[in-house]
């Protein structure tokens, strides 16, 4: 069919991205309610905890950031459309 | 919006070389930073003037971050470190000046950037531990996780890459998408946005290779 790669390819763009930003949203909030518990006990300790937390969300986003990538590709690099 | 990121974009060819517009800005920021280093250190003196003052502070606060992370002398590691920091905070607020487009949001700076660091992690490894003590990091804790210790060498290098050029990449999607869609005022509060998020992406990207250096160095299996 004329078109159906093209439009498939759209539809899996936005599954990915959707869907693949579900788990990373709800990580990072729990990790940032982990950390400010963690600051309200112990203020003293806010610079190394808001550093890992830095560090932890990156990590965390990375995995939303692949599902973008995917969906990148499947929009202006696809190998299935000619 | 057409463009597609993950294609070069051209400006102009010297002879066969294609130039492309992330290496003309690439070029601007470490003529600019050299430019700045020199001139703040030409006339060095104990009662620092103004600008040397500056300097020094950027210089120290960069000391003491990497001294929290490695947990050693952090003098080796500042050069590659701090240029870093200092190169990704300039390019990723490259995009501020108008007209001007952040190198990371291609994806060719951020992969040209984490192999430096790739290499650097081995350099600094072999350097502080000796060949044969680097290299048995890689049968620890068992010979039978060889090959997944070299995957995560290679994807931890790859992720480094994609979390760059993802997240300044789809900023500078998100600002595109902002401007067609409503005018004059409503892009402003994402461009603010964007200044804190190619901060926060030059830390991370700094911490993250000041993380693996530190392990590398300390022999310690991450």
């Amino acid at each position: 069919m004329e078109g159906s790669i093209e439009m498939l390819s759209i539809i899996g763009a936005a599954i990915a991205v959707s869907f693949g930003a579900i788990g990373p949203a709800l990580g990072e909030g729990r990790a940032i309610a982990a950390a400010m518990d963690a600051i309200a006990r112990q203020p003293e300790a806010a610079g190394t905890v808001s550093r890992t937390l830095f560090v932890g969300l990156a990590m965390i986003e990375t995995m939303a950031i692949y599902c973008l990538v995917i969906a990148l590709l499947l929009l202006y690099a696809n190998p299935f459309v000619g | 919006m057409d463009v597609s990121p993950l294609a070069p974009d051209i400006l102009f060819h010297l002879g066969p070389v294609p130039i492309s517009r992330a290496v003309v800005t690439t070029w601007v920021i470490m003529a600019a930073l050299t430019l700045a280093s020199w001139f703040g250190t030409r006339r060095m003196s104990v009662h620092a003037g103004g600008f040397q003052a500056v300097l020094e502070i950027i210089v120290e606060t960069l000391e003491t971050q990497i001294k929290e992370v490695i947990r050693r002398d952090p003098w080796p590691y500042l050069p590659v470190l701090g240029t870093l920091f200092l190169f990704l905070v300039a390019a990723n607020l490259s995009a501020v000046i108008p007209g001007a487009k952040p190198p990371t949001a291609h994806i060719e700076t951020p992969a040209a950037l984490a192999v430096i660091v790739f290499l650097s992690v081995h350099y600094f490894g072999l350097r502080s531990l000796g060949a044969a003590d680097y290299l048995r990091r890689y049968i620890k804790p068992n010979p039978m996780l060889l090959p997944l210790n070299i995957l995560s060498e290679i994807t931890r290098t790859f992720s480094l890459m994609i979390r760059l050029f993802g997240n300044i990449m789809s900023h500078e999607f998100v600002l595109a998408i902002v401007v067609f869609l409503a005018g004059l005022f409503l892009p402003i509060p994402f461009m603010l946005l964007g200044i804190l998020i190619g901060i926060i992406q030059a830390y991370i990207f700094t911490i993250l290779a000041a993380v693996f250096i530190g392990a590398a160095v300390s022999g310690e299996a991450d």
